[in-house]
């Protein structure tokens, strides 16, 4: 089988199936639970038994069900916040690279400022202003997170801008708006693709990290990064419920990887480009 | 090359001051204010103007910026809402906790990262290499918690050679302090040390392309004499950038694991801050954390400029 006209590695391939088997345990959560999200069926943190396959949670509730639901929320706010940045970011991005030089440098600079403070150090402002509640994390969350892809859509459009097809464009009346989503958008979209997995894991991680500080998503919904946090101090006993949602994060996070280093090993980046945070 | 230098440094001074702008703009120019923020929705427009008053919000932002901004270069940050304490008497023991932490943890995690990642670079494609980067690449890839609950794990917990929480107070042994920070400072090494290491090697080996490099070869020397006399002293100054970068890393990561050993630290400050919605104390915790960043990312680009022979010589 080919994929965007190239045949995917084995690596690749390891990770398209988590990928695959993640994004159908979100959709079908309520079907492949067990047990409701927030049913209470045992004692706290019971052992793992033929009922209860990684045993029960801090108050008693089952772990692979509140697992299966807490993928439907993770994922969710993360692709949210994702997708919600790259429209920001491109949008803004392929703007300054077209809209003239003013334009460009005070978004620019602005956008220097932003990432001269460190993400979640701003986003730990942003939340104790407005406290946390999913709308708020995932505005926060793209707010910050587009000034990385504006950089980057910028970088790649500022390369296309000068190509002779614009130019004709330019010539011909088109508009702005006609220069940015016809004629830039459609060239800048391959290094974009990787970059969006890459933003991806980067939001997972953040959504996970903010909800293990107790500021992201909100009991009683199941989300990972939560429930490591609920169950955090079981480990003091040797108990291993709070590793089970970092193990579910870790594997996420890895199979996206995988499948964004075959993108990058079939498109180099461009310069300009940084993968780093 | 010292103007160069200079222009750095004032540039560092100038975001400071922007980045000062943003942190207090941001609890001003979002719909809503410090006191509806502390009262919630059900207060009423009677108590809102008092608390307001109370808390010098009737005045014009910029003046209230000014008031603040230079209380905070004198180290004064006023005082926090919930418990009305003076907010640097607190900061102070665990900013200088934090450091301990964060200098404990560079102190192994950069020596331990660049020789790691020159001696990749040294058996590029060996199992050497490959091993150190997939280890690393693990590494990056889960999040700070996980590591920090498997050390627990395993070397608290199953093993017990460290304590599992990382309690310390003043006036404890010097050794006895290293032997409880133990277990965030491992994990803090590894979650720096990764990326240490894998730009390490990845400097050394986009200078190994350059055509002097591959004089180098032709003159017959050996690979390791090539990387250690040849590539590394070009490859010094991203390395030196990687390091300062990192550390500023380091401050943020701080955050998460601090709050997993319950660490009496600066990053455990701001989160209760946050949690509490104690707008001055995380006010101060923020324009603490992106002071150290930019000051270490300011550094970086000083000394890059220091150790590049071309940069030091400019046309």
């Amino acid at each position: 089988m080919r994929l965007f006209g190239h045949k995917p590695t084995t690596l690749a391939w390891v990770g398209l199936a988590i990928i695959g088997v993640f994004s159908a345990i979100a959709i079908f959560a309520p079907l492949l639970a067990p047990h409701e999200e927030g049913a209470v069926v045992s004692d706290t943190w019971a052992a793992a038994s033929g009922s209860f396959w990684l045993g029960t949670d801090n108050i008693g509730r089952d772990m692979v069900s509140r697992l299966i639901y807490g993928a439907r929320m993770t994922i969710g706010v993360a692709l949210a916040c994702t997708i919600l940045s790259f429209i920001i970011g491109t949008t803004l991005g392929l703007l300054a690279a077209v809209g003239g030089t003013l334009l460009d440098q005070v978004l620019s600079r602005i956008v220097d400022v932003m990432l001269s403070i460190p993400l979640l150090v701003f986003a730990l402002m942003i939340l104790s202003m407005f406290g946390p509640s999913i709308p708020t994390l995932v505005i926060t969350i793209a707010i910050l997170d587009s000034t990385r892809v504006f950089r980057l859509a910028r970088a790649v459009a500022v390369n296309l801008v000068v190509r002779d097809y614009v130019e004709a464009a330019r010539l011909r009346g088109e508009g702005l708006w006609w220069l940015m989503r016809r004629e830039i958008l459609p060239n800048a979209l391959p290094p974009m693709i990787s970059e969006f997995g890459l933003r991806f894991c980067f939001n997972f991680l953040f959504v996970a990290g903010l909800s293990f500080l107790g500021l992201g998503i909100q009991p009683p919904y199941a989300d990972w990064g939560g429930m490591v946090r609920e169950n955090g101090r079981a480990i003091s006993f040797g108990i291993t419920a709070p590793l089970w949602p970092a193990i579910a994060i870790s594997i996420v996070t890895i199979g996206v990887n995988l499948v964004v280093d075959w993108i990058l090993s079939i498109n180099a980046r461009p310069s300009g480009a940084s993968a780093e945070m | 090359m010292l103007r160069i230098i200079a222009t750095r440094v004032v540039l560092g001074i100038l975001t400071l001051l922007a980045v000062s702008i943003l942190i207090f703009a941001a609890t001003e120019i979002l719909p809503g204010d410090v006191a509806s923020a502390v009262l919630g929705q059900g207060a009423t427009p009677e108590t809102l103007r008092v608390f307001r008053k109370e808390l010098g919000l009737d005045r014009p932002a910029h003046v209230r910026y000014a008031e603040w901004f230079t209380g905070a270069i004198q180290g004064d940050f006023g005082k926090a809402l919930t418990n009305k304490r003076d907010i640097l008497t607190s900061v102070t023991p665990r900013l200088k906790n934090t450091l301990f932490l964060a200098g404990y943890a560079a102190l192994i995690a950069v020596p331990l990262s660049v020789a790691l990642g020159i001696l990749a670079a040294i058996n590029e494609g060996k199992l050497a290499d490959r091993l150190a980067n997939i280890i690393s690449l693990a590494t990056i890839s889960v999040p700070e918690f996980f590591i920090a609950y498997l050390l627990i794990l395993f070397l608290a917990v199953k093993l017990r050679y460290f304590p599992s929480l990382s309690t310390v107070f003043a006036d404890m042994p010097f050794a006895k302090k290293l032997h409880v920070t133990a277990l965030p400072a491992v994990t803090l090494t590894m979650l720096v040390a990764a990326h240490m290491l894998r730009m390490t090697r990845s400097s050394v080996l986009s200078i190994m392309s350059q055509p002097y490099i591959e004089m180098a070869f032709l003159k017959g020397l050996s690979r390791s004499r090539v990387v250690l006399t040849h590539a590394l002293p070009n490859a010094a100054a991203p390395i030196i950038t990687v390091i300062a970068l990192n550390l500023a890393y380091l401050i943020v990561g701080v955050v998460v694991i601090e709050v997993v050993f319950v660490y009496p630290g600066i990053g455990q400050f701001m989160v209760d801050g946050v949690s509490k919605r104690d707008l001055p104390v995380v006010q101060a915790c923020g324009l603490i954390f992106a002071s150290a960043f930019i000051t270490l990312n300011t550094v970086a680009d000083v000394l890059s400029i220091l150790v590049n022979p071309r940069l030091r010589h400019p046309i």
